[in-house]
Formats: C-alpha cells, sequence, structure tokens
C-alpha cells in the first residue's frame, strides 16, 4: 500500500501500541536551559536516570547574552548553571557557551548533522519542527514529556492526521522561503494545522535550498501544526554529507539508500490536501499580533469591518491598537525602529548571505538600530570567513555572538514600549519581543532592506546589484 | 499529579480566539527552575499596567470571574510556544478544566501531563456555554470527567470526549512515566534490534 513520508518514519518508531495510543520511541532529544531544569529536577526527585544520554544533546540559547561578557541577569545565570550541572550530572553532552558549536538548538542540530533523514526527533521548543526539512518527524514537547523522553527515551502520542501543503507553481524572482510560508498561513489560517503532521511538497519546495526548506518548516507551529516535513532528496544529502554526526565511509552510502525511499510513494494519500498558488506571491509583512495577520509589502492594512467573524473583527481591533496601526495605513509608509536579523527561522549562513547583499556598501538609517545575530557560532565563524561581518558593521549593524536574542526578548535584547521592529523571527505575538514592542515578521532581505530605509520597503524594486568598492 | 474527577466552580469567560502562551505566561518568567508559583504572574501584560495596576478592562479582572476554577476559551487557546509554564501558571492560578473550540496541540498535552483538563467542543457549544453565564453575578458549572459530560449552570447536561488514557491517569493520579516504566522490556527490546547513528 502506498504510504506518506509521515507514515514510513512513524511505523518503523512505534514500540507498542495501546488504548488508541502509540509508543514512539525518540532517535534524538535536543535540550535547552529554559525547558529542561524542571525536568532534571523531577528525575533527581524520582531517583531516575537518563535512559539514553548519548541520543540527547544540550545547548545554550534562550537567555545568553549576544555581547561578550558575562550574564549579568541572576535568574539567566541560575538557569544556565543549572543545565551546565545537570548535563554533567547525567552525562549529557552539552555545546555551551564558548564551546564553538554552541547556537540555537534548530541551527545546530542540522549543522552538526544530528538532524537526518528518517529520525524521530523531539524537543523542549515549539519550533523543534524545523529539523523535519531534512525528513525527520520532529516536533516540540513541554517539560513532562521533556522529562518523560529523559527517562524512557519514549513518548505516548496520539496518531496524528496527516495533511499535503502543496506549494503549486513556480516561485517568482525575489520571493523567498518565509514569504512562501507567511504567504500559506495568511491563507490557511493560524490553526489550520492543528492536530495534523503537514508534508510540504510542490516543484517550489523541491527547488529551495536545504536551509530555506528549514525555514517553511520552522514556522509550521505557527499555523498549528506540530510537525512539518519534507522529502529527502539530494539537496538534503550534498546538504548533510561531511557533517560531523552524519554516517561516514559505506554507513553514508548504505544511510542514502535507505533515505532515498522515505519520500511519499505515488498515490499515497492524506487526510487533508491544501493547495497554495506561489505564482501570486510577493515579499509579506506581518501587520498584527499573530503569523497570520499578514499582507504583501504592495498591500496596506486591513479593516477590521472587513472581516464576517465578530471574533476575528475584535482580534484585529485589539492587534491595530496594540500595533499602532490605522485601517487602510499602506505598509510601505510605516517606520520601524529597530530592526532583527536572527532566530532559528532566519539567522542560517545563507540568510545573512542574502542580507548582506542587500546592504553592502550603503547605511542603516540613522534612526534605526539594526542587528544581526547569526544561528550559531559556527554560522558566525563562516560569515566572518566571507567578510559578511564587515559588510553590516561598515552599514551601522551590530554583529552579535549566536543566541535567540531579540525573537523572544528572554536575554538583553529587548524591544522597549511603543517600539517598532522588522524582525526575520517567527512571531509577533503581543510584547514577544519585549512589552509595548511592536513586531513585523519579514525575510532577511526584507529586514535588510527596511533597516536601508526606516520603513519598509518592497526588495525587488530595489536596485540591488552589489556596489563595487 | 493529584487525582481530579469532576470540577465544580466559579466560570471566567475569555472570548477571545488564537490566545497565545506567550501572553498565557509571559517570557521573563520562563527564568524561574522551579514547577511553582506561576499563578500571580498569569496573563501578567493583560492583567497588570506596568506599575502593577489591575487592567479593569482585562476578563479575568471582573469581581464575578475570580476564584473561578473552569476557564470557557476561545478557539486555538495556547497556540504557539510549547512552554508548560502556560498550563502551570493557570492551574496555580487556580482553573483545573479550561473548555475551548480547540487548543494548540502542545498545551494540550501539556494541560494532560499535570492534571488539568483541556476539554474540546464545537464552537457553537462554547458560545452556548458562555451565553449561559451571568455576568452580574456570575455562574457555576460542573466538569464531570467520570461521566464526561458538563452541567451548565441551568442543568443541561453537554458530553465531550477526552482520550481514555489521558483520562485513566487523571482520574487515578497517575505517574505516567512510571506507566511507561511497567513496557521497559518491550523498550528494551526495540532498543535492541534498532540501532540509531
Amino acid at each position: 500500500m502506498a504510504r506518506t513520508l509521515f507514515e514510513k518514519v512513524w511505523d518503523p518508531h512505534v514500540v507498542l501500541e495501546e488504548d488508541g495510543l502509540a509508543l514512539l520511541y525518540v532517535d534524538l532529544h535536543l535540550v535547552h536551559e529554559v525547558t529542561s531544569a524542571q525536568a532534571f529536577e523531577g528525575l533527581r526527585l524520582a531517583g531516575r536516570r537518563v535512559r539514553r544520554p548519548e541520543l540527547t544533546v544540550a545547548t545554550m540559547d534562550h537567555n545568553v547574552p549576544t555581547l561578550p561578557g558575562p550574564v549579568t541577569d541572576p535568574m539567566a545565570k541560575a538557569q544556565l548553571d543549572a543545565l551546565r550541572a545537570n548535563t554533567e550530572q547525567f552525562g549529557i553532552r552539552l555545546h555551551g557557551t564558548g564551546s564553538g558549536h554552541e547556537g540555537i538548538v534548530h541551527v545546530i542540530g542540522p549543522e552538526l548533522g544530528l538532524t537526518q533523514p528518517g529520525k524521530t526527533i523531539v524537543c523542549g521548543d515549539s519550533h523543534t519542527s524545523t529539523h523535519g526539512a531534512l525528513g525527520a518527524l520532529a516536533f516540540g514537547i513541554g517539560t513532562s514529556e521533556v522529562e518523560h523522553v529523559l527517562a524512557t527515551q519514549t513518548l505516548y502520542q496520539q496518531r496524528p492526521r496527516t495533511m499535503l501543503l502543496e506549494f503549486a507553481g513556480e516561485r517568482p524572482p525575489g520571493l523567498t522561503a518565509k514569504d512562501l510560508i507567511l504567504g500559506a498561513i495568511g491563507q490557511v489560517g493560524v490553526d489550520a494545522g492543528v492536530g495534523y503532521v503537514v508534508e510540504y511538497g510542490g516543484e517550489a519546495i523541491r527547488a529551495l535550498s536545504m536551509e530555506e526548506r528549514m525555514t517553511v518548516c520552522n514556522m509550521t507551529i505557527e499555523w498549528g501544526a506540530r510537525a512539518g516535513m519534507i522529502a529527502p532528496d539530494e539537496t538534503t544529502f550534498a546538504y548533510l554529507e561531511g557533517r560531523e554526526h552524519a554516517p561516514q565511509g559505506a554507513d553514508w552510502e548504505r544511510a542514502v539508500e535507505r533515505w532515498r525511499s522515505l519520500g511519499s510513494d505515488a498515490g499515497a494519500t492524506y487526510d487533508a490536501h491544501v493547495v497554495v498558488d506561489v505564482a501570486d506571491l510577493v515579499p509579506q509583512v506581518t501587520w498584527g499580533t499573530n503569523p497570520g495577520m499578514v499582507v504583501p509589502v504592495t498591500g496596506s492594512v486591513p479593516n477590521p469591518a472587513s472581516y464576517d467573524d465578530p471574533n476575528d473583527r475584535a482580534a484585529a481591533e485589539r492587534a491595530l491598537a496594540y500595533m499602532d496601526l490605522r485601517p487602510g495605513q499602506a505598509i510601505q509608509e510605516i517606520r520601524i525602529d529597530k530592526v532583527f536579523i536572527g532566530s532559528c527561522t532566519n539567522s542560517r549562513i545563507e540568510d545573512l548571505r542574502a542580507a548582506a547583499a542587500i546592504v553592502e556598501g550603503r547605511t542603516v538609517d540613522p534612526k534605526v538600530t539594526a542587528l544581526v545575530v547569526p544561528g550559531s557560532a559556527q554560522v558566525r565563524r563562516q560569515a566572518e570567513d566571507e567578510g559578511l561581518d564587515r559588510i553590516f558593521v561598515d552599514a551601522g549593524f551590530e554583529w552579535r555572538l549566536a543566541g535567540c536574542s531579540m525573537c523572544l526578548g528572554m536575554n538583553p535584547d529587548t524591544l522597549e514600549p511603543g517600539e517598532r521592529c522588522a524582525s526575520t523571527s517567527n512571531r509577533n505575538f503581543e510584547g514577544r519581543q519585549g512589552r509595548g514592542g511592536r513586531t513585523h515578521l519579514v525575510s532577511p532581505q526584507m529586514a535588510a532592506a527596511a533597516a536601508l530605509h526606516g520603513r519598509f520597503v518592497d526588495v525587488r524594486a530595489l536596485d540591488h546589484e552589489p556596489v563595487t568598492v | 499529579m493529584k487525582p481530579l474527577r469532576t470540577v465544580t466552580g466559579r466560570v471566567a469567560v475569555l472570548d477571545r480566539p488564537d490566545v497565545d502562551t506567550d501572553q498565557i505566561i509571559p517570557k521573563q518568567f520562563l527564568k524561574r527552575i522551579e514547577r511553582t508559583g506561576y499563578g500571580k504572574f498569569l496573563f501578567q501584560d493583560w492583567r497588570f499596567d506596568e506599575d502593577g495596576n489591575e487592567h479593569p478592562g482585562f476578563e479575568l479582572n471582573r469581581p464575578e470571574f475570580r476564584n473561578a476554577s473552569i476557564l470557557l476559551a476561545g478557539r486555538n487557546f495556547g497556540c504557539g510556544s510549547s512552554r508548560e509554564h502556560a498550563a502551570w501558571a493557570l492551574q496555580d492560578y487556580g482553573f483545573d478544566a479550561v473548555v475551548a473550540p480547540s487548543f494548540g496541540d502542545i498545551f494540550r498535552t501539556n494541560a494532560g501531563k499535570i492534571g488539568m483538563l483541556a476539554i474540546t467542543l464545537p464552537e457553537d457549544e462554547v458560545g452556548r456555554l458562555m451565553e449561559s453565564i451571568d455576568l452580574d453575578t456570575g455562574s457555576e458549572m460542573t466538569v464531570d470527567l467520570e461521566r464526561r459530560v458538563i452541567v451548565a449552570p441551568d442543568g443541561r447536561e453537554v458530553p465531550f470526549a477526552f482520550d481514555e488514557a489521558t483520562r485513566e491517569r487523571i482520574l487515578n493520579g497517575l505517574d505516567d512515566i512510571a506507566l511507561t516504566l511497567e513496557h521497559e522490556d518491550a523498550i528494551a527490546a526495540y532498543e535492541a534490534t534498532h540501532s540509531i547513528a
């Protein structure tokens, strides 16, 4: 019988089934400082061990400062110290600050070759969906489940329904992976994926680079699906080959052969099938307080009166009040105070290259504070080897150390009340980047262009031939 | 986990769609390494202004919703971040049950793990329950997990579905890790035949 990618990953990981639940084996458990302390404490209180420490990998990302120097926030320090002590006590690998391999958990997993097609991967973080870009089944879990996985290497899971989200047509020039996923969320709504595992398909997906696929899968949780997956192909294998934890030699050949068979069979069926037309999409900018409140950069802020559902209308009115925007206001009139290029959505080397290409030889608007925060220490080194840091710094950007930074405001990088930010992160929720802060989600290219102009501009309309110096 | 069979108590209504976990418990409280004491930070930015004064317009600050143990909420409640702190904060504040047309998947799982009932009902049914609440005096309701029914303020019974394994665990206050470890042989047998790179 024809099977989907999801079924080919799920089925062989079922240890047993009872009461309609599957006990699913976990191949890789990623851990960070914010959602693990209580889980380790639970193990200690119950006198339990970590069942497979060698399948567990930890890093520090959420509350690390991105400027050099010690952690001055005593609560953040206590949490980071707890992670160090916990990983030592339970024998877990930690890529801690200063190790050279630290970074955002969803950046370092693929980068180190830990993330592989066909694996089941969990982490106490909703953006674990990112790893599905390589054909893994990867989803976020809460702290109780973190403790359960530490103790048993398994999770009880209800078998999710399956959905194919097909991007139909060819990607127009100048349209990024971020625009694809923001555009899709705008069309389907922020709860369309609840209860589903989504497979992204279509020609536009096949043509994406590995890192672009990560951007798409990263935002799966923003429309309610816990996991998003993309069938592994030559792009996946080329990305993984030679990475530190990827199989080597004859093992590599065998692995690739196995991974090739993971793609959904012709005729495989899904519980739902959604088509998003790519040809009509243009660069996207969010205007509201969830990622589905999004419009083309050529558009304007919608009028709440245009919504049929009274709940949606009220939500739009609240969003406009919070964002201090008027119905009908052109997106390109909106001025910004800060620019954040970073986060597990858009902080990889290709993101930084794309932003640098817009910025090169130009200057950040004098009223704008602009940050570039590489997703990992390794991305930072590579960017410096390529001279991208000079391009950013010369233009007036701050070039920071790796971490989650301004995506979620758990570290010193935050918005002040009332500040407006063009951000390459994944959530524009109220207060996400700092109480009273106003977030507009965009691609790295659009964020870079906004930094130069002090407002949103259509990056496709800019003359961004590299300036020769 | 304490066993929970029935919740009877005052009802609060938060009729907004897509309430995300960043609102339920803002990020600054995620730096704590304890599992308890989050209730006073619940909906911090919606409940309080920057000086710590209550926003009179926020639903949970209404006098008739005080000391509520059941929350009626809008669709996609608890979307966003995986932070279990959101479920901890609601429970610590006093909620033993949340009833909504749909939930963020991770939030719903987290609630089940700590013995807080996340109950899904059709949107029009949640709407009828909301309408049955007396907004002047407040109302009481019962959520009966044993019989899987909600008893509305007017006495009407509304059945709900609830996953059986989670129901058993909550009714009996069982530790799910201990339950899983009863299958340790099956896990070990799986490991013996599946090597992981």
